[in-house]
């Protein structure tokens, strides 16, 4: 009996029963419930040979893959992301002596227990549903990366023992040598994190550019299998992706609570961290295209068809939405910088103002260019006044030449945005000012000149030049205006004088919300791309080695593909909440009981993350 | 409404620019509804975040609207706001109605312009040595078999481009055969409009299937004299 025929069965059992009490309904749904992985086994059992694929009713087997591994993703880019969050603020406590620093660093720490192991258990389940629904492809991939298997195992141990002494001895390692030893510990946490990351990242990068030897030991294979040409893309820019993500997940918390706290102090320590939540991020998002670009080079150079499918077939939708996004999340960085300015620094609203316009219709000109599709959606009607689906004028806008330009400047505007905030409220003393601040202007007045001058001229050019050396020099002038424009405004700074205090807790609510439309927007961002890599294998297992015959050998429209994304959205969204209602549970209690010397009741569970307070109260 | 009277009116010159000066602009052609749409929300997204920077500028901005919307000391403006709040439910659903209800009309089009090329086609390289006498041979063979429609000057203006909607690829234009490997080409050539895969539906394209007519070694001097004459170049890796 097939799989549809033993579902309908069962529904019309359930009917003849309605009659018969609740009770009986809900004790056939239970066994039901329990019987349910026989359905797809014995969909299979009656075929001849090993076992292929397995199915489940209604949701599907690939859907349910695909929602697991999402979210899998979504937590383990949080588990990796926060450690550098946390090890970095920390490290700037123990050097600068800032000890809020060090207490944020302590507040996001406290995080990654609970979030570690809802990590794991989806990774668990992961690799449950993977085993049982697609034994033929798990048992190739076993069959070549086996070694590195043994590696992940052995990370995850040291990452979990790491992780705990550097949770646990917090308190314990304050002082002395005892905080160069957890910072140490921190060094650690990331440094065995990283490896974590980039180890099953070989698994999947194998899918979508493999590299196969039909001979050599099992280490060589495993080796050549790791090292395939979008490994290191794909580590780069998941690295700096997760960094992007903790940082505006950080940005998210302190704007949620930061909106619902109620006394001056809270307020002020929530604006904080919202800052340098956000701050973080921007960060990150700066690098971040640069990385992206590197990783669709990679694989258009392994294989056209994989290049044209992202980039000109039929994902090529997904990066105007994926423009969309990222112009969204840059508007609201600088949107927050800019609140900064003229709600922290009081006063500096007039004198930033038309700056801070400039640079928005900046930002709106370069994202209505990178916004702007090669091909257009127009009716019939439109499509004939164009003679076709690319507009005369405006076409010229769709291609990866003006794409890569505006990118850069927007990257150069956030970038100032910074530069503005950290100036605001600050009058120079030094005697170089004048020329500093004038070689810095040149500076980034030739740098912005030469970007557009390099786009234009792609135009004009082999595509193998504009990629090699065009694109290339645009990401180097950046960086170039970066690190020279860092280190002279740091250094003007040193000597400048406050002339306005900046006064934390005087944001308005909107920018809580913009911290959290941020967060929103990194989140739809990794699950639209994660849906473009993985489609761009097309109907391939291993691109080129292993055909999917699977009944989902198909790619899902995007209209129905979106619905899944905003599904792990919005449930990454809710397990975020959960993992940070959890975290702080105990700080909850511990307000509550004023000193938090009071007696802990009995029978309440030691919360994750709450027991370095805990033992205190002991 | 005079902090509002800037943005109301940054708003209409914007759709004036997007819907009669740009489309005049020579060379250029009236833009589909969906760029407008796009470039408004991304004008009116500006207005926003420009407008409620600081407290001021907000309630100055916000100030009016909220007045006018709750009818707090609005004086004589009391009818437009009756007339706003039962027009403006009615233009949502009016537009609501619009874009769902059954049409005679095509669907908006959305079609992939270039479809990923079968896999036994990505690794080829044009095996024709690039020699002046093998362009001129391939430019010979365009002039015969692709000119009338992509036109002699490589512009996509043959004497038969006009009846043709999509009109035929304009080669010399820097983003049509510039982005593309010459496999590709090969490959669109040899198998036509009809050889497009589904991800291509629906397939708009009249270009014959000229592997019944042309033998290989043909095409590819076609694909060097096309690039040559359109002062292009294939993409390359190396």
């Amino acid at each position: 009996m097939s799989a549809i025929q033993e579902v309908g069965t069962i529904q019309r059992a359930l009917r003849a029963i309605r009659g018969q009490g609740r009770w009986l309904v809900g004790l056939l749904l239970t066994v039901g419930w329990f019987l349910l992985p026989s359905i797809g086994i014995a969909a299979e059992g009656a075929s001849a040979g090993p076992t292929e694929y397995r199915d489940i009713p209604y949701i599907g087997s690939r859907n349910l893959v695909w929602i697991v591994a999402q979210l899998h993703l979504l937590l383990a880019g949080f588990v990796l992301g926060v450690p550098i969050f946390a090890w970095l603020c920390e490290v700037i406590a123990w050097r600068g002596g800032e000890k809020r620093y060090d207490k944020l660093a302590k507040e996001f720490t406290k995080l990654l227990t609970s979030a570690y192991a809802t990590t794991a258990l989806f990774g668990g389940i992961l690799l449950f549903l993977l085993v049982a629904f697609y034994p033929k492809l798990m048992n190739y991939l076993t069959d070549v990366f086996f070694p590195s298997f043994l590696l992940y195992c052995l990370l995850f141990l040291l990452e979990t023992a790491t992780l705990y002494l550097y949770w646990y001895g917090w308190d314990a390692m304050q002082h002395g040598n005892k905080k160069t030893l957890h910072v140490f510990l921190g060094f650690l946490l990331n440094f065995f994190a990283l490896f974590i990351m980039i180890v099953p990242n070989a698994w999947a990068t194998f899918q979508s550019s493999p590299v196969v030897l039909s001979e050599g030991t099992a280490f060589e294979r495993a080796w050549a299998a790791t090292w395939n040409p979008t490994w290191w893309p794909i580590n780069i820019h998941r690295l700096i992706a997760n960094v992007v993500l903790g940082g505006y997940i950080c940005g998210a918390y302190a704007g949620v609570r930061y909106l619902s706290v109620k006394s001056t102090e809270d307020r002020e320590h929530y604006d904080w961290m919202g800052y340098v939540g956000n701050f973080i991020g921007v960060f990150g998002l700066l690098a971040l295209p640069f990385a992206g670009y590197w990783l669709m080079r990679e694989i258009y150079q392994y294989n056209q068809q994989m290049g044209i499918t992202l980039m000109g077939g039929f994902l090529s939708w997904l990066f105007i939405i994926q423009a969309m996004l990222i112009g969204v999340l840059f508007l609201g960085s600088n949107y927050y910088f800019w609140l900064g300015i003229t709600h922290r620094i009081p006063g500096s609203e007039a004198k930033y103002r038309r700056a801070m316009l400039m640079m928005l219709v900046s930002l709106l000109l370069c994202l209505a260019v990178w916004m702007t599709p090669h091909s257009l959606v127009a009716s019939i009607e439109e499509a004939q006044k164009m003679g076709g689906a690319h507009h005369p004028l405006l076409g010229v806008l769709g291609v990866m030449s003006a794409k890569m330009t505006v990118s850069n400047l927007m990257i150069l505007i956030t970038f100032m945005s910074f530069v503005m905030y950290w100036r605001a409220g600050k009058q120079d003393t030094a005697g170089w000012a004048k020329l500093g601040k004038a070689v810095m202007g040149a500076v980034l007045v030739v740098a912005s000149l030469a970007v557009i001058v390099l786009g234009i001229w792609g135009y004009f050019v082999p595509a193998i030049v504009r990629i090699n050396y065009f694109s290339t020099s645009q990401v180097a002038i950046v960086g170039f205006v970066i690190l020279t424009i860092t280190p002279l405004t740091a250094l003007l700074l040193k000597s400048a004088k406050t002339t306005t205090e900046m006064v934390w807790g005087s944001m308005p609510p909107r920018a809580g919300y913009a911290l959290v439309l941020n967060a929103v927007m990194v989140i739809l961002l990794m699950t639209l791309m994660g849906y473009a890599r993985s489609s761009s294998r097309v109907h391939w297992h291993v691109y080129g080695v292993m055909r999917d015959t699977s009944p989902y050998a198909y790619s899902p429209a995007l209209g129905s593909a979106s619905l899944i994304m905003a599904f792990c959205t919005f449930f990454f969204c809710i397990l975020v909440a959960f993992i940070f209602w959890v975290a702080t549970m105990g700080d909850k209690y511990k307000t509550a009981a004023g000193t938090g010397k009071g007696e802990l009741p009995h029978g309440i569970p030691a919360m994750a993350g709450g027991a370095p307070e805990e033992r205190q109260q002991g | 409404m005079g902090a509002l009277g800037k943005p109301i009116i940054l708003m209409v010159g914007m759709y004036a620019f997007l819907k009669f000066v740009l489309p005049n602009i020579p060379g250029s052609a009236p833009l589909p509804s969906s760029l407008i749409f796009l470039y408004l929300l991304l004008t009116a997204s500006g207005i926003v975040i420009f407008e409620t920077l600081s407290g001021e500028s907000k309630d100055a901005f916000w100030g009016p609207i909220q007045r006018f919307l709750t009818g707090e000391n609005i004086g004589g403006l009391q009818a437009l706001r009756y007339g706003v709040l039962i027009l403006f439910p009615l233009l949502v659903g009016w537009q609501t109605y619009g874009s769902t209800a059954v049409s005679d009309l095509p669907p908006t089009e959305s079609r992939t312009i270039h479809p990923a090329p079968p896999g036994e086609y990505t690794g080829l390289s044009n095996p024709v040595p690039k020699t002046p006498e093998n362009i001129m041979q391939g430019k010979g063979f365009y002039a015969a078999y692709c000119s009338p429609c992509h036109g002699g000057n490589f512009d996509g203006k043959g004497p038969a481009a006009r009846g043709y909607i999509p009109s035929p690829a304009n080669f010399a234009d820097p983003t049509t055969i510039a982005m593309l490997q010459e496999s590709y080409l090969f490959w669109r050539i040899k198998k036509g409009g009809v050889g497009l895969p589904i991800e291509g539906a629906p397939w708009k394209s009249a270009m014959p299937r000229w592997e019944v007519e042309l033998p290989d070694e043909w095409i590819w001097k076609i694909i060097m004299g096309e690039y040559d004459g359109a002062h292009q170049s294939p993409r390359t890796w190396e």
